[in-house]
């Protein structure tokens, strides 16, 4: 220990005197803020969710309301006459090798993807909301069983596993059963994602407060936690729509989608790769569909989660 | 480190039997007749139902059946094919070549996502960064088939520069197509990762810390910023481990290769309902494998993960 007096090493400024600063005025009038009109005012300002929602809609719409995009009617629109033909008046992309106009597939086709990509995608969100919810919240017991039965539906790829429900399924194969069987298998990384979510939620005092009050438990999940952890669902869920359809195109091409007799984008690339050599824009067109509506649903996704985490609007 | 290996083998046990257990419920357990189910609108011999019905134990109560089918894999014995050949044998002929594959498609991935993620990373906001998330977001949205069959058209049939199907001919060297088409198809993802990983990585103090002590740059990104980017990019190709042997399954189908894919793509076109069975449960069964082995590469590469309860 030295004893010697301490020098001054350091430069202070003087301190600057200045006069009484109104801080702490609030605007009562002004709307409150919250994640969602953030996230609104910053997606409204990217192009690239404007394009995405259009394709979207694009795509709904043609589901919707095929025959606002063409005028050949569904299934009976082959004529091996125009087999390999090209571009003709109402037929814009010309004809496949068996003569089917690709256009009005196209089209036609929009309809079964998108169901099962919706039908799949509320099946899968619904149950990983309710395994994620019940688990991160109740904790215990209830989190150790019913994450062991995520891990389990987690360790079967969701596409093998749907191979299997559609083979035993092969005498009832439809839309419904499709979706089923690749929500019934895609939930277990919504419900990781939920429970994450809640636990985080699950500490904040708005939920010891809304137990104090003598809400019960179940009650203040439904109505204080699950509201709290709806975003990352919301996007977690846009991106397995995405993966849905990706999923409903892989298994018609496997064999175990729907059957040749429905139209989708699956069905139209796997039918076509057979005279891939000849006639190559039959394959084409539908894969680019599929690939820019898959695409469109990623972006919005990764957007829509940009937009609602803060940390990610400043990282930009 | 023995403690965190023996916890992960007893956490996979529940895994295994859980998911092995599910895919034979679905399939022998349902309402009706599973043999039925199995078969579609095919007949099956009286000979075959008799085999097939001392081979799954179909007299039993499910659980029964089960428990002989379990046991059968731990002896090794996979099952039996629907034209009669053993399972063991089918994949001892088809298993390496999947598994060569599969090797090359990873080293294709893993190099590409590192080098073009760290690239991005250090050059955020950049030419090279944007075009690599555009070409990158497109890999994510295409399907694997997708990819192949246009790889197929452009590559082999229009340009001539590799042979379009591989066929019984499969060395390494055979293979670059499909292993590239499979690994690009794979890379995105793991690029992103990489991407976002390392720029994590980049504010850490320690990298601050290098830096501030003179450490050069060509010292500090491989040796302190490399080497902690590279988690997530480990994880996510054992998670994403399901889409390799899927796409492995559809690429192998397109460029014809005689591996595990192609056998169990056969299968479903066939409506080979016991083959697809069998070949699913191994592919579940390599899954939960690759998953553990790379959750104990990860314990090494990060010493914190194996104090975590």
């Amino acid at each position: 220990m030295s004893s010697e007096p301490m020098l001054p090493t350091h430069f202070v400024a003087p301190v600057k005197e200045a006069g009484p600063v109104v801080v702490d005025a609030v605007r009562v009038d002004a709307k409150p803020a919250n994640i969602w009109s953030d996230g609104w005012r910053d997606l409204r300002r990217r192009p690239t969710f404007w394009i995405a929602l259009l394709v979207v809609f694009i795509v709904l719409l043609m589901a919707v309301w095929p025959t606002l995009f063409t005028q050949t009617p569904p299934n009976d629109n082959c004529e091996l006459a125009n087999s390999n033909g090209g571009p003709a008046p109402g037929h814009p992309l010309g004809f496949t090798f068996q003569g089917c106009d690709i256009w009005a597939r196209i089209v036609w086709g929009a309809r079964t993807s998108l169901a099962v990509g919706l039908i799949a995608t509320i099946i899968g969100s619904t149950l990983g909301l309710i395994m994620g919810a019940l688990a991160g919240f109740y904790g215990g017991w209830l989190d150790s069983l019913l994450s062991r039965i995520g891990d389990i539906f987690f360790a079967i790829p969701y596409i093998l596993a749907a191979v299997v429900v559609m083979t035993v399924l092969s005498q009832n194969r439809n839309v419904f059963t499709l979706a089923l069987a690749i929500g019934g298998f895609a939930w277990a990384s919504t419900a990781r994602v939920v429970r994450a979510e809640v636990l985080r939620v699950r500490q904040a005092d708005f939920v010891m407060a809304s137990r104090a009050l003598g809400k019960s438990r179940f009650g203040t999940l439904a109505a204080h936690v699950v509201p709290n952890a709806i975003a990352p669902l919301l996007v977690i869920s846009t991106l397995s729509l995405a993966a849905a359809i990706v999923a409903e195109a892989t298994l018609s091409f496997l064999g175990v989608g729907l059957g040749s007799g429905t139209m989708s984008w699956g069905n139209d690339i796997s039918q076509a790769q057979q005279s891939l050599r000849v006639a190559p824009m039959a394959l084409i067109y539908p894969s680019i569909v599929l690939t820019v509506t898959v695409l469109a649903f990623i972006l919005l996704g990764e957007l829509i989660r940009d937009a609602l985490d803060p940390r990610a609007r400043a990282r930009r | 480190m023995f403690a965190y290996i023996l916890r992960r083998f007893v956490q996979v046990i529940p895994v295994f039997f859980g998911s092995t257990l599910l895919i034979y419920f679905m399939v022998f357990a349902m309402p009706g007749d599973p043999i039925a189910a199995l078969f579609g609108d095919k007949q099956p011999s009286p000979q075959l139902i008799a085999q097939l019905e001392e081979q799954y134990h179909l007299n039993e109560p499910f659980l029964v059946q089960y428990f002989y089918y379990m046991a059968g894999i731990f002896q090794g014995n996979m099952g039996v094919t629907f034209s009669g050949q053993s399972v063991n044998d089918v994949l001892a002929r088809t298993l390496p070549i999947t598994a060569r594959l599969a090797i090359m498609a990873i080293a294709i991935e893993f190099t590409l996502a590192v080098i073009v993620g760290t690239i991005s990373a250090l050059r955020k906001g950049k030419i090279f960064d944007n075009t690599a998330l555009v070409i990158s977001l497109i890999f994510v949205a295409m399907p694997i088939f997708v990819f192949a069959f246009l790889a197929q058209y452009f590559l082999a049939i229009q340009l001539g520069w590799f042979k379009p199907t591989v066929g019984g001919q499969n060395d390494w060297g055979d293979l670059w197509l499909p292993a590239l088409v499979l690994g690009i198809s794979l890379f995105a993802t793991s690029m992103r990762l990489m991407r976002g990983s390392v720029l994590d990585t980049l504010n850490q103090d320690w990298v601050r810390t290098a830096y501030s002590k003179g450490l050069s740059r060509r010292r500090v990104i491989p040796v302190h910023v490399l080497r902690n980017s590279l988690i997530p990019v480990i994880t996510n190709t054992a998670t994403n481990f399901g889409v390799l042997l899927v796409g492995a399954t559809v690429t192998e189908f397109i460029f014809n290769i005689p591996g595990v894919g192609n056998t169990l793509f056969q299968a479903t076109l066939r409506h080979e309902g016991p083959t697809i069975v069998s070949f699913v449960t191994v592919f579940v069964i390599i899954y939960v494998l690759v998953n553990l082995v790379v959750d104990l590469f990860y314990g090494v590469l990060d010493p914190r993960i194996r104090y975590v309860k």
